[in-house]
């Protein structure tokens, strides 16, 4: 199989028409739209599975349905890790740069947990790995996964350790050890929990294909820079009736990161790009191994190597990773950073403009205006509430940019406000003709006095001190 | 024994389906995808089908590593981004201890397999020309020379390995302290005379009062090609250029993260400036502040002009020290997120390293952490040094 060079056309290549042609175009509305050429787009768009066509589900189309599904799965398998309902997805992508659709299933991340520590410290990791979360525009960053791993090769040692993580925690895992008893030691007392195993090599390629077949779990392949063996070995254990596989061609910190982002490019692209099946694979990686590099070091030196790494392979198509810090200045960066390679990269996340009010402002009331980028919209948004004072914030349209980046790229304009002052009608709520602009926005300020007939305030750079600003300028004004 | 084939198959069939029917219903369409089976009606109509399209996991399972090729994926572009020098030596012109080439590359960012990129991307460190209110973790780095643009830049270089300088003239901003341009002239000369790298002169953002310090720094610079940063469409480009042309000059060409905004003040400078002359910004947001669509509108950039489009063929340089506009890389936070003095500069160096997967070659940077590491990294990205899988072979039981 999958040697055979036919390229399948990428998701971008795909038009609905080809799609509508082996729907059934009864045009019944059971999927609920319109048409069958309403629900072929938005298939093509995934924004809607094949399954939401009941009638393409019949024996009768059979053929068409399997025909279907050939042409629209990514070409990078998803992989589901963890007990049922608890499972994570990995991989699943379509494309290798963002801007040619929006990436599925974000980097799932892992933190490690070894068999020899002790029982506070696993507790202790289970805990800060499963209460991670930062709120970021609306949604909850978390870390999503526990790696334990055998340092003891002892497999009464590492089944006490998953026993004791089961008992602990519903995140998924990954067991990691290159000894297939070890292993199987862990997978005993998590027979249901599917963790993903790590990893098949080389050498013990053979007992790990059994044990993911015995206890139907997804197969780590380890094959540090060497996509040969890599490619063999996804090969082999496929023949062997192994479907579910993960790839790691090695995170060499320090000197091989060069291989190492090469390997990760490389790999990506002959399974997107040149429909390489053997390759066609969520990619693991293991920022962990900076503390490999960084032994004798302090803890701080391996920590701040760890930090970067794991965002050049966020950056760099990692589908999982493996972390040993715990530290959230090393995880929130890299949070916040896949957040931002896994959103709908065509547009800047932007909200509505136009005005809002906070409270119940009356016509003595401060008016404030920001962009309409979501972030910069949402962190004005509750400073001004933490404030506690009935005001008006106008949104106005910088083409979803903040206000530092908006007044350089002339995005925000004196001109745009005046306009928005206008369109909003805020001389008919208020009295006075006083606004607040963003500290950032100050260079605009005799502008916006000209364009708006307004007086311009300059507010505080950063809209944390709103509060303070309003209660000690506007409250004297 | 064809019967015996057919119930051994039925046997391993059997095994399948078992396994496969303990799997949630959404899971097996993703699983008889691969088998070409139905499964739906159940085991019995299934069978005949199955043995007929025998898939090859039904096959004897294998004994030994089955070998396969590898080749890499390489593929061919069209187009190349120009080189663009900055700094001039005696040689060239002007009193440099080296100049710096950047640009050139012919494959997308470190794709090491194709075409490693001829020039590494640089590093340069931002001076300002009057005090200004930076963070605090970036502060206390150039606490005794706030007030100093000289003797910054020396320690910029002397100390922190800054391969060039961007000296930032806002004190000619009007709302500052409007500083006259034989004033900024001044400054600049002498940061000229105190280190011997190449420099970026930095404006204060007005179009106008920038565009008359330009014409002045590039007079009194006149063959040390400076890069005048940077050059928007709201400015008098004719007169922009001509400056830069008379006297040696790059110019930056900045735009507000719009590829079709940066085609198009690109194609105005062509008027005036050959394009060996000019290095582009299509503007870096923080990390968490739009550095998605600044990647992203840096990594379409970099394969429009391998794919063969002429107007985006130029070097990219990143303003870095946007990533401190972040509050997560400034404020003080709930101890969790660690002190300021760490998630700071990692903040501006995840901003970095994720800007340069994307394509830039010119960076604009402030953290003297964030700045070696970086360079660090480069180093190593560009070493061609091979890799050393031994090192991480048995990272699963290393103790840590
Ligand atoms: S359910 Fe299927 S057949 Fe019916 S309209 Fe939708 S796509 Fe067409």
């Amino acid at each position: 199989m999958a040697e055979k060079e036919v390229k399948k056309p990428s998701i971008k290549e795909i038009s609905p028409i080809d799609v509508y042609m082996l729907l059934p175009k009864t045009n019944c509305k059971e999927c609920g739209e319109e048409n069958c050429m309403a629900f072929a787009t938005k298939l093509v768009n995934r924004e809607l599975a094949l399954e939401q066509c009941p009638p393409l589900l019949k024996k009768e189309n059979e053929k068409a349905y399997k025909q279907l599904w050939e042409m629209l799965k990514p070409p990078i398998k998803e992989i589901s890790i963890g007990a049922e309902k608890q499972t994570i997805k990995v991989g699943g992508k379509y494309v290798m740069y963002r801007h040619e659709f929006t990436y599925t299933n974000p980097t799932a991340i892992a933190i490690d947990i070894t068999d020899e520590m002790s029982d506070e410290e696993v507790m202790e990791r289970i805990k800060k790995t499963q209460e991670f979360s930062y709120i970021y525009i609306g949604n909850t960053l978390k870390l999503n996964m526990i790696a334990i791993r055998s340092t003891s090769n002892d497999p009464d040692k590492f089944k006490t350790t998953v026993k004791k993580v089961v008992e602990n925690t519903t995140l998924p895992l990954i067991l990691c050890s290159f000894d297939s008893k070890v292993l199987e030691a862990g997978l005993m007392v998590a027979p249901k929990a599917r963790p993903l195993i790590y990893a098949a090599t080389k050498d013990n390629w053979k007992d790990m294909a059994e044990l993911a077949l015995m206890y139907n779990c997804p197969l780590a392949i380890f094959a540090p820079n060497n996509i040969k063996l890599l490619r063999s070995l996804s090969k082999t254990l496929l023949e062997y009736g192994v479907k579910n596989l993960v790839l790691d061609p090695g995170t060499m910190a320090g000197e091989g990161i060069g291989d190492a982002i090469n390997n990760f490019t490389m790999i990506r692209r002959a399974a997107t790009k040149k429909g390489d099946e053997l390759l066609g694979f969520p990619l693991i990686g293991t920022p962990i191994t900076a503390w490999l590099e960084n032994k004798d070091s302090p803890a701080e030196v391996a920590q701040w190597n760890e930090a970067y790494l794991a965002a050049i392979l966020i950056d760099r198509y990692a589908d999982l990773l493996i972390l040993h810090s715990t530290e959230g200045w090393v995880l929130l960066p890299n949070v916040v950073l896949r957040q931002n390679i896994y959103t709908d990269p065509r547009k800047p996340v932007a909200v509505k403009p136009g005005m809002r009010a906070f409270g119940t402002p009356h016509e003595n009331s401060p008016v404030m205006f920001t962009t309409n980028f979501a972030l910069t919209y949402y962190t004005v948004a509750s400073d001004i509430e933490n404030a506690g004072v009935d005001s008006y914030l106008l949104v106005v349209d910088s083409e979803g940019i903040a206000v530092d980046c908006a007044v350089a790229g002339r995005k925000l304009t004196a001109d745009k406000v005046a306009e928005a002052i206008k369109e909003a009608k805020i001389e008919e709520k208020v009295k006075h003709k006083k606004l607040i602009i963003p500290g950032k926005a100050a260079r605009l300020s005799g502008e916006i006095e000209e364009a708006s007939g307004w007086e311009v305030m300059v507010g505080p750079r950063d809209s944390s001190d709103i509060p303070k600003f309003l209660h000690e300028k506007w409250n004297q004004s | 024994m064809a019967e015996k084939e057919n119930k051994e198959d039925f046997l391993n069939l059997l095994n399948l389906l078992t396994k496969f029917q303990e799997i949630e219903l959404e899971d097996v369409e993703m699983e008889f995808g691969d088998l070409e089976l139905w499964l739906q009606s159940g085991i019995p109509t299934v069978l005949p089908k199955a043995k007929r399209l025998a898939p090859p996991s039904l096959k004897a399972k294998p004994t030994s590593i089955l070998q396969a090729r590898f080749t890499s994926p390489i593929e061919e572009y069209p187009g190349q981004v120009v080189e663009v020098r900055l700094g001039a030596t005696k040689n060239e012109g002007g009193t440099r201890g080296k100049s710096i080439t950047i640009g050139g590359e012919k494959s997308p960012p470190f794709y090491l397999f194709e075409t490693p990129p001829p020039n590494p991307p640089i590093i340069s460190l931002d001076v300002f020309d009057t005090k200004i209110p930076l963070a605090k973790p970036v502060k206390m780095h150039f606490n005794e020379v706030l007030e100093d643009p000289v003797a910054w830049a020396k320690l910029a270089v002397d100390k922190y390995g800054a391969d060039m300088i961007t000296l930032h003239l806002i004190s000619i901003d009007p709302l500052v302290k409007d500083t006259s341009p034989v004033e900024a002239a001044r400054t600049v000369e002498q940061v000229l005379q105190a280190v011997d790298v190449p420099l970026v002169i930095g404006g204060c953002g007005d179009p106008k009062k920038d565009l008359e310090v330009f014409e002045k720094v590039a007079e009194v610079g006149a063959g040390e090609r400076f890069l005048l940063s940077s050059v928007t469409q709201d400015m008098d480009i004719e007169r922009a250029c001509a400056a830069a042309k008379k006297h040696g000059h790059a110019v930056l060409s900045f735009t507000p993260m719009d590829l079709n905004q940066a085609r198009q003040l690109n194609r105005r400078l062509y008027d005036f400036l050959p394009k060996e002359q000019i290095i582009m910004d299509t503007t870096t947001a923080a990390l968490g502040y739009g550095l998605d669509y600044a990647f992203t509108i840096m990594e379409r950039a970099r394969l429009a002009a391998l794919m063969g489009d002429p107007e985006l063929q130029h070097p990219m340089s990143s303003g870095t020290t946007n990533a401190w506009a972040a509050r997560e890389a400034w404020k003080k936070m709930d101890p969790q997120w660690g002190s300021r003095e760490f998630r700071g500069p990692i903040w501006e160096t995840v901003t970095a390293v994720t800007l340069l997967l994307a394509g830039v070659d010119l960076f604009m940077m402030m953290h003297p952490a964030a700045v070696k590491t970086l360079k660090d990294v480069i180093m190593r990205l560009t070493s061609g040094k091979p890799g050393t899988p031994e090192k991480i072979a048995n990272w699963v039981t290393t103790k840590i």
